[in-house]
């Protein structure tokens, strides 16, 4: 006998549980089928940058709506995730750097964004009083900030389920296809049928994708971070670089996260990752370049997950192009995380009624037809 | 003294950890001409069993024991073998592709081996108790360490808390140095006996029969022996008092120990299968007979091996160290491993008895209430008890939402600990619930000692935007 | 809490918290601290609270001392040096410390 439900998420990361949540919301009743527990892979263990700032054209709109939520937060899901806002601030490393983000900042100010903000030398120093002196200036966004990453998925997972959906862990969905009317798919738990679904699958959706005749060219990726121990408050807003990988962020507990994608080599069906040490040598010389009062900083884990990248670095959000009923939501190729919230109440809506105000073009799977997997 | 520039980009074997195990691995593969290569991060080889060998200050052989001398032998035959023998060397990481991070004097560098032997060793169990934190409360293995490198002596009120062989050993070496013990608080619950008593025929014929008594027999001779069902350290910023079974005593040392477990961190890190062994009541790598591990050319020799003694260990290292051989040099003659392992055999022997005895009693590894099960990040056991209640399945989960596990010590301390808490709460077992996911670095690095890898250009343009 | 037994042998000085302190060649720091009646090492970032070495071989971390200028290092498992300076680490480390 197979259980039934008005929609089957397959995946528990930040955007199956947002979407679930969110479909639960109107009243619909969704089964969520995560093959781990819920933030076991990228959406638990990333660098919880909660960030507007430097996103492709085609995500700002979503990454807008999903900011209103980010600071509701605590009443969309009842724990405030962690979430301090402190803006985060794309340092240009020299003048050439700096000229491009201002023409960047004023492309953006004509189509009507105006969440970026070019600053000057004094200003960078300003905001973060620890960067290097030969920093020209950048860019910051000011309502940007970070979560705690883990707390966060778990924290959608737990309201949704407070609000009628039902999540089945440590199952994998084996096979997908149309049966009689509706979706039906084989799991390690027994079958689920459902009229839609949505694909939230994270680094293993390309498969989900295939089940349904719907290759895309997805890139399995391990993006690495590293920790220090607890160290004075010296920086407030995230710093990231744009010519050279560096993501940077200091919590309210003291600990210093270092990311920025350099990239581990991931084994997707063990869940595991081998870090490449070599390339975090070279994000430590990021650091020790851009800010000196971090050299003596201890750094006690480094750590790995696994994500999925689209060769254009933007996600698949939006209708099958193929399967009616079906909906694709991943490949947030290492910035989601942002995303989750605004992301899953989009497709919540879209699965509902059919269509939405949020705009997704460019998003959509039909971008990849022709390409192969 | 090597400095990390000294070292060469690969070598054929990296023994990581200068003990018994390390020390007769080296020396065997190093004699047969295998460029050999030993780390280990204290200022002088010897583990923990012969601490300060090479150095020690205690002139009086008596008061070690000859046991302890007898690792002199190990250290001066390493020594003269050919291997590059590197103290004050942290490895900080092993992948399963061989590749070896090191730390010598602030500086780091990556070498590739084409064989590794883990002997990382050991630590005691952790003992959580309240009061377990403030100064003044330490291992006895501390105090023996601090009595073989340093000839330090407690002086004040000294009092020595726990179960095991080690626990006999350690207050026989105090006292012959002139230690005074107040009391020894026996915790080894009575009802051991009762499992012990099957594998009594097996250790009367091992060599820990009229050793183990002979201590006993000392021991009691000059301290009082107390057997105690609980106990906690009191004081405010140092420790003045202990509390046990409705009465107290005073002191300004409280030695804990209840066993010790193999040090899994850096071989769980480099990917190693391991499983629960219930009747050491620890995680140990799964390993075949040669102490290869799931990931191929990384063999585990020593207690990190599975809990069997310094004499053991050594056995094992040369088991492992030939298999390395045989695998570097197919067409060489290897020794035969036949009588090593007989001698392993008679060392392991009597192990079984040792254990049931000694199993640590449930409270004393379970904790309760306001005590921290998390030293690093002060996380209590009802935190953890709590947390699991409410549907916490397992330590990495717990990690994330508590921090346990996610201090300096990476769980070295506090990770049996919340595996049982979680098993005790979920009525489940350790074997079910796992263990944290560790990964490199097992022991911090600076940012500065990283920033030091010697990166080729190529390498570096390569993972530019 | 501890004493040394027999002859210290060679000495030499070191500083904690900007006082003199003899230690033996051969010493840890850790040892060192101890044997001079030191037994505060640190306090931890998330109470305060005082902390002394555990293990005595560096499985504990809670012997974290700042030695020449370079924080967080584990005392038991550096050797003394003449004139090494130590200090006892109060909370959260220093950046750049």
């Amino acid at each position: 006998m197979a259980r039934t439900a008005d929609v089957l998420v397959i995946g528990g990361g930040l955007h199956g549980c947002s979407t679930a949540l969110h479909l639960a919301l109107r009243g619909l009743k969704p089964i969520l089928v995560e093959k781990d527990y819920a933030g076991r892979h990228a959406s638990g263990v990333n660098a919880g940058g909660v960030r507007q700032l430097a996103r492709h054209l085609a995500e700002i709109p979503l990454s807008i709506s999903s900011m209103e939520m980010w600071e509701h937060i605590e009443e969309l899901v009842g724990d405030d995730c962690g979430f301090e806002s402190h803006g985060t601030v794309l340092v240009a490393e020299d003048d050439a750097e700096l000229a491009g983000f201002r023409a960047r900042v004023d492309d953006l100010r004509l189509r009507g964004f105006i969440h970026e903000e070019l600053i000057e030398r004094a200003e960078l120093k300003r905001l973060v009083p620890a960067v290097a002196d030969h920093c020209p200036g950048g860019v910051v966004s000011r309502r940007d900030g970070a979560a705690d990453p883990f707390i966060t998925t778990q924290a959608f997972r737990r309201r949704a389920v407070e609000k009628g959906a039902e999540m089945i862990e440590g199952a994998t969905v084996t096979g997908l296809a149309r049966v009689g009317g509706t979706w039906r798919a084989e799991t390690s738990a027994g079958p689920i049928e459902a009229p839609k679904v949505v694909n939230a699958a994270g680094a293993w959706a390309d498969r989900i994708a295939a089940m349904l005749g719907e290759p895309v060219p997805l890139e399995v990726i391990a993006p690495m971070l590293m920790v220090t121990s607890a160290l004075p408050a010296f920086i407030q807003p995230v710093v990231i670089l744009r010519g050279r990988k560096l993501s940077f962020k200091q919590r309210a507990n003291g600990t210093v996260v270092v990311g920025g994608g350099h990239l581990a080599q991931p084994f997707r069906d063990e869940n595991r990752t081998v870090l490449d040490w070599n390339r975090l040598a070279v994000s430590a010389q990021t650091v020790w370049e851009l800010f000196p009062v971090m050299r003596e900083a201890t750094i006690v884990r480094a750590w790995a997950g696994i994500e999925a990248r689209m060769p254009d670095d933007i996600p698949v959000v939006g209708p099958s192009a193929m399967s009616e009923g079906v909906y694709h939501q991943f490949g947030f190729s290492g910035h989601g995380f942002q995303l989750g919230p605004g992301t899953g109440a989009m497709m919540a809506e879209l699965v509902a009624t059919g269509s939405t105000n949020v705009p997704i073009d460019g998003l959509g799977i039909q971008r990849f037809a022709g390409a192969r997997g | 003294m090597t400095e990390a520039a000294d070292l060469a980009s690969s070598y054929d074997l990296v023994v990581i950890g200068g003990g018994p195990a390390g020390l007769a691995a080296a020396a065997l593969a190093a004699r047969a001409g295998v460029s050999t290569v030993l780390f280990d991060e204290n200022p002088g080889v010897g583990g923990q069993i012969y601490r300060g060998i090479t150095s020690t200050p205690i002139t009086n052989r008596g008061v070690l024991g000859e046991d302890y001398w007898a690792g002199a032998a190990l250290a001066a035959e390493a020594k003269a073998s050919g291997a590059l023998i590197v103290t004050g060397a942290t490895v900080w990481s092993l992948d399963p592709s061989l590749q070896v991070g090191v730390a010598i004097a602030g500086r780091a560098r990556l070498v590739q081996a084409k064989r590794v032997i883990v002997a990382t060793g050991s630590l005691e169990r952790p003992f959580p108790i309240p009061g377990w934190t403030l100064p003044g409360v330490m291992t006895a293995g501390a105090a023996q360490t601090a009595l073989k490198a340093q000839g330090l002596v407690p002086k004040g009120h000294t009092v020595v808390a726990g179960a095991g062989p080690l626990l006999w050993l350690l207050a026989a070496q105090l006292l012959r140095g002139g230690a005074k013990i107040e009391a020894i608080l026996d915790t080894a619950p009575r009802l051991n006996w009762l499992r012990a008593v099957a594998h009594l025929p097996d250790f009367a014929l091992s060599a820990y029969w009229s050793k183990g008594l002979a201590l006993l027999r000392e021991v009691k001779a000059k301290a009082p022996v107390i057997r105690i069902a609980n106990l906690e350290a009191l004081g405010d910023d140092q420790v003045r008092e202990v509390a046990f079974d409705g009465r107290r005593l005073p002191a300004d040392l409280l030695l804990l120990h209840q066993g010790v477990v193999p040090n899994v961190n850096l071989a769980m890190a480099a990917g190693i299968e391991h499983r629960w062994n219930a009747r050491q009541l620890c995680f140990e790598p799964v390993l075949d007979e040669d102490f290869g591990s799931s990931v191929p050319g990384i063999a585990v020799a020593g207690d990190g091996a599975g809990i069997a003694g310094g004499t053991a260990a050594a056995e094992r290292g040369r088991i492992a160290a030939i298999a390395a051989m045989r695998a570097l040099r197919p067409e060489a003659a290897v020794a035969d491993t036949q009588a090593i392992r007989q001698k392993l055999q008679r060392e392991e022997m009597g192990r079984a008895f040792l254990d049931w005895l000694y199993r640590p009693a449930d409270a004393l590894r379970q904790p309760v209430g306001e005590t921290l099960a998390c030293r690093c990040e002060e996380v209590t056991a009802q935190q953890v008890r709590d947390m699991a209640r409410i549907g916490c399945e397992g330590p990495n989960q717990m990690k994330a939402f508590l921090r346990c596990g996610m201090g300096p010590c990476q769980g070295r301390l506090c990770g049996l600990t919340i595996t049982e808490l979680i098993a005790a709460e979920r009525d489940s077992t350790p074997a079910e619930v796992g263990y944290y996911r560790l990964r490199p670095p097992v022991k911090p690095i600076t940012l500065a000692e990283l920033a030091s890898l010697p990166i080729a250009e190529a390498e570096r343009k390569a993972v530019e935007r | 809490m501890f004493r040394r037994l027999g002859d210290t042998g060679a000495t030499l000085t070191l500083t904690v918290d900007g006082k003199e302190i003899r230690a033996r060649i051969g010493d840890t720091v850790a040892a060192a601290m101890l044997a001079a009646g030191i037994g505060r090492f640190r306090t931890t970032p998330v109470s305060g609270a005082a902390r002394a070495p555990y293990c005595m071989m560096g499985v504990c971390f809670d012997c974290l001392v700042t030695i020449d200028g370079i924080g967080s290092r584990q005392a038991c498992l550096v050797p003394v040096r003449e004139g090494m300076a130590i200090e006892t680490q109060q909370g959260k480390r220093e950046a750049g410390r």
